[in-house]
């Protein structure tokens, strides 16, 4: 087995973005979607941190990697609001019933 | 296997089984912990890629802030008729099917790509340099990202709010 380098986290990454894509496709509930959404935002911050850290050797990948978490506290912040809209309009948050622009 | 080998193995796993209890779980209370412990377990990467503070940031805002907030969407949006608290899956098998064709090709990318890596550098803090650099080379998306979240604040109060019927 080799060493761990850079390639070892990389694929972590690619696990992790695949996992996340199975919950964002074939989730009904729409907090669990969000959930998926994370789970690629972290993948994706992995691959910053990993080639800031082997590629680069600079910190302006993790200066990326906090500007990533941060606009994902707020896209978060802000889809959660949109669930809690539907869920008080639709009394549902099923994504399949979220079809109608109709109060 | 050095000691940084044992860790990584042992993160990675602890990583990826609790994201596959998030994926898979069918309680959405068992996702949300399975996400909790996946946060954590990426936090402990980033201390292995020498990304201190970042560990710290991941911690206090993902495991403390959104998480909490992913729970409160839970807990806001289930009629609470019952124990029932299931999140179905929609075609789950060419889901699997294509996410795995996915990964694949992205591993063979990853395997097949020649990096020209050269042994890490030794890990030191990060925190001095992050906050010159936020303060120098990054002052504008410092900025930007500033007012991005008191329109997120503002737009997630308005947006959630009742409707004054």
């Amino acid at each position: 087995m080799s060493p761990v380098g850079l390639q070892h986290f990389l694929i972590l990454a690619a696990l992790l973005f695949a996992l996340g894509l199975i919950a964002v496709i074939t989730k009904r509930n729409a907090v669990t979607v969000l959930m998926g959404v994370e789970l690629i935002i972290n993948a994706a911050n992995i691959n910053f941190i990993a080639f800031a850290r082997y590629l680069d050797k600079d910190l302006d990948g993790q200066v990326f990697g906090i500007f990533v978490i941060i606009v994902a506290a707020a896209g978060a912040a802000v889809a959660l609001a949109i669930v809690l809209n539907l869920y008080q309009r639709m009394h549902s948050v099923d994504l399949d019933e979220a079809d109608s622009l109709a109060r | 296997m050095t000691t940084f080998d044992v860790m990584f193995y042992l993160f990675a796993a602890w990583t990826l089984s609790s994201a596959a209890i998030m994926v898979f779980a069918r309680n959405i209370i068992y996702n949300a912990i399975g996400l909790l412990f996946t946060l954590i377990g990426v936090a402990g990467l980033y201390v292995m890629l020498g990304a201190d503070f970042l560990a710290a940031t991941q911690m206090l805002i993902y495991v403390g802030g959104i998480l909490v907030l992913l729970l409160f969407g839970v807990m806001l949006s289930q009629r609470f008729t019952g124990l029932e608290m299931r999140t179905d899956t929609l075609r789950l098998w060419p889901a699997l099917l294509v996410c795995a064709g996915v990964a694949a090709i992205m591993i063979r990318l990853i395997m097949s790509n020649s990096w020209s890596v050269s042994t890490a550098p030794e890990m030191a803090p990060t925190v001095k340099n992050l906050g010159l650099l936020l303060m120098t080379d990054y002052l504008i998306p410092f900025e930007i990202v500033s007012v991005l979240l008191l329109a997120a604040l503002v737009g997630a109060a308005f947006i959630a709010r009742r409707e004054a019927r």
